[in-house]
């Protein structure tokens, strides 16, 4: 079908404009994070970082506990992904592979489990953790934001185990295999990529997290990165520079991962949300 | 963000089990042992069992709270004060409870509708571009999808700074001089659009790309009739796309108000709910009460009330989804 020169323009205008639009906070903060301390205080907004300095990486990277709190972050966060990519994988493996009293039950109270409302329940959390005089430590961190993402990881995981043919199991099982030989050696290796895939979402949520640890862990040292960013700009006056390398320190590791995994991400998401 | 289409997985499992083979336990069920028959259940414990502890018992405990006079001084002494509806009277009494999920309906409104008419838009603009110019906005959308929500908060902070802020010198320049050194965490109104704006920005891509991925699965063979019977842009929606994307259409929303009802970061970074409390939305207002004025009695019944407002608000979707998941399961 012809379209006409301006119909085949405005799409294009208007798609250059959003894109600026939505590039710009996440380049305006590199920017930021690059220029020298004289051109983010000038009164005419310097567009382009030409004098290059990583003078505010420093400064970020040499705030007290900064790199205490970034291995808290990564600890937790992979130990909580880690974990409930684990107890998820068995749930859904028996969601999905076996048929038995209860199940459709089961499956109810995951997807109700998926939409609980955790920003408000930081309260009874605070009293339960507190009870067990378990502030500031990280264990309770841990476990909690295991429990945030293993419902959503449990009920995404069951496609991806449905979409294994079941007859390879059989015939490893055939071939020789015990149930559990079958697993490890033929499922799991086909299930890896959704297995990357889902624990995205796992990382953005934990690496984010910010109402719980806010209430739970006070003590400086005992925080995660989320906790210090926010209050980083509090603590440095208004450098700016500095305040912005360290948000790009934060979202670095989360814009890699998601560029490198979106695709699979969109496509995994939006595969059943359309009935065919 | 961690709530996605969940339904989306849903209806693949079923039907591959139907399809295929039989389901196992049927075919295998006259040989299973004893621990054969436990097996699902083992494997589903650890699940269950963390459920039960890390969600469950903070839910029991919530509800006891919110029964409870739980003070400084109750605090400090490990007190179990109870005061039966006392904080429910004294919340529901007020006025403030009332006019913050006011203020939380017209903001989750006002921000949904933002979101799913522009998200669409862009996604049904994603759909009419060339190659390469698709892969651009994509990427785009993506960066500003990716964003750590703290990040993008902080970033905003910044461009939206009274003194060197980007955004006020643009205003300046463009010949709105009075915005040069507008503070806008100020009043309410101008705190509530830099919000606004922060969540609009990073939830458009979910939609955008999402509705993007949805509209390739429809048929050619729809818009060609339908051009055929010489239907417009918006006819061609109306008829053909909404249509056939409708449960797309419900789950996104559905997931978009969850999910700005519930937006705790943005708010309470960028301002913690002032100027005066002006902008606290009733998760915001659960958390200074309980946490910040150390009402904890309080704050649980408020944080109750709240999931008693999303529920209400959520209703109507969450009955479809159980009735069709009552249907496949």
């Amino acid at each position: 079908m012809k379209r006409s020169l301006a119909g085949r323009i405005w799409p294009n205008a208007t798609a250059i404009v959003l894109a600026i639009g939505f590039v710009f906070p996440v380049y305006w903060m590199f920017n930021t994070a690059f220029k020298p301390t004289g051109d983010i205080i000038s009164d005419v907004p310097v567009w382009f970082p030409l004098h290059g300095t990583l003078q505010h990486f420093a400064t970020a990277v040499g705030a007290p506990d900064f790199w205490t709190l970034a291995g808290n972050s990564v600890l937790v966060t992979a130990v909580a992904v880690g974990l409930s990519l684990l107890i998820a994988l068995c749930g859904a493996f028996a969601l999905t592979r076996m048929r038995f009293k209860g199940r459709k039950a089961t499956l109810l109270v995951f997807m109700v489990a998926q939409m609980a409302p955790w920003e408000v329940m930081v309260i009874s959390i605070y009293m339960i953790v507190r009870d067990a005089d378990m502030l500031n430590s990280l264990v309770p961190l841990t476990a909690f934001y295991m429990l945030m993402v293993l419902p959503f990881t449990l009920l995404t995981l069951r496609g991806y185990v449905a979409a294994v043919p079941k007859e390879l199991e059989e015939s490893a099982m055939v071939d020789g295999c015990s149930r559990r030989q079958a697993f490890t050696k033929v499922v799991f290796p086909l299930l890896a990529p959704g297995l990357m895939a889902t624990s995205l979402f796992g990382f953005i949520t934990a690496w984010n997290e910010f109402p719980l640890v806010l209430v739970l862990n006070k003590e400086p040292a005992k925080g995660t990165l989320p906790l210090w960013l926010s209050q980083f700009q509090s603590q440095f006056g208004d450098d700016w520079g500095a305040t912005m390398a360290a948000a790009s320190i934060f979202a670095v590791p989360i814009l890699v991962l998601f560029l490198f995994l979106q695709r699979k991400a969109v496509g995994g998401l939006t595969s059943g949300a359309v009935k065919g | 963000m961690a709530v996605q289409l969940d339904d989306a997985v849903d209806k693949r499992a079923p039907r591959i089990g139907k399809g295929g083979a039989p389901p196992s336990g049927r075919a295998t069920g006259t040989r299973r042992t004893r621990t054969g028959r436990a097996t699902p259940y083992l494997l589903l414990l650890p699940a269950l069992l963390a459920t039960a502890v890390f969600l469950g018992w903070p839910m029991v405990r919530n509800i006891l709270l919110s029964f409870q006079t739980l003070n400084m001084k109750e605090l400090i002494q490990h007190l179990t004060v109870w005061n039966g509806t006392g904080n429910f009277g004294e919340i529901l009494g007020g006025e403030e409870f009332w006019r913050v999920t006011l203020r939380t309906l017209v903001f989750t409104a006002v921000n949904v509708t933002l979101i799913m008419t522009l998200g669409v838009l862009i996604g049904l603009l994603l759909a009419r571009l060339g190659k390469k110019m698709r892969l651009a906005l994509s990427v785009a959308l993506v960066l500003a999808w990716a964003m750590p929500v703290i990040a993008a908060t902080t970033v905003f902070q910044w461009l939206f700074d009274s003194r060197y802020g980007v955004v006020n010198w643009v205003l300046d320049q463009l010949g709105w001089h009075s915005m040069a050194h507008y503070d806008w965490v100020g009043t309410q109104l101008s705190t509530f659009f830099v919000i606004t704006l922060l969540i609009v920005w990073q939830s458009l891509p979910f939609v955008a790309l999402n509705l993007y991925a949805a509209t390739t699965t429809i048929p050619k063979e729809l818009y060609e009739a339908a051009r055929m019977d010489g239907a417009g842009t918006w006819k061609v929606f109306t008829t053909v796309t909404f249509p056939f994307l409708k449960p797309f259409f419900l789950a996104t929303t559905f997931l978009e108000v969850i999910w700005v009802f519930k937006a705790f970061p943005q708010i309470f970074a960028i301002n913690k709910g002032g100027p005066d409390r002006l902008t606290e939305t009733l998760p915001i207002y659960a958390f200074t009460e309980g946490v910040g004025n150390l009402h904890f009695g309080m704050g649980a019944a408020i944080s109750l009330l709240t999931i008693a407002v999303l529920l209400a608000v959520t209703a109507y979707y969450l009955r479809l989804t159980l009735k069709q998941e009552e249907d496949e399961l």
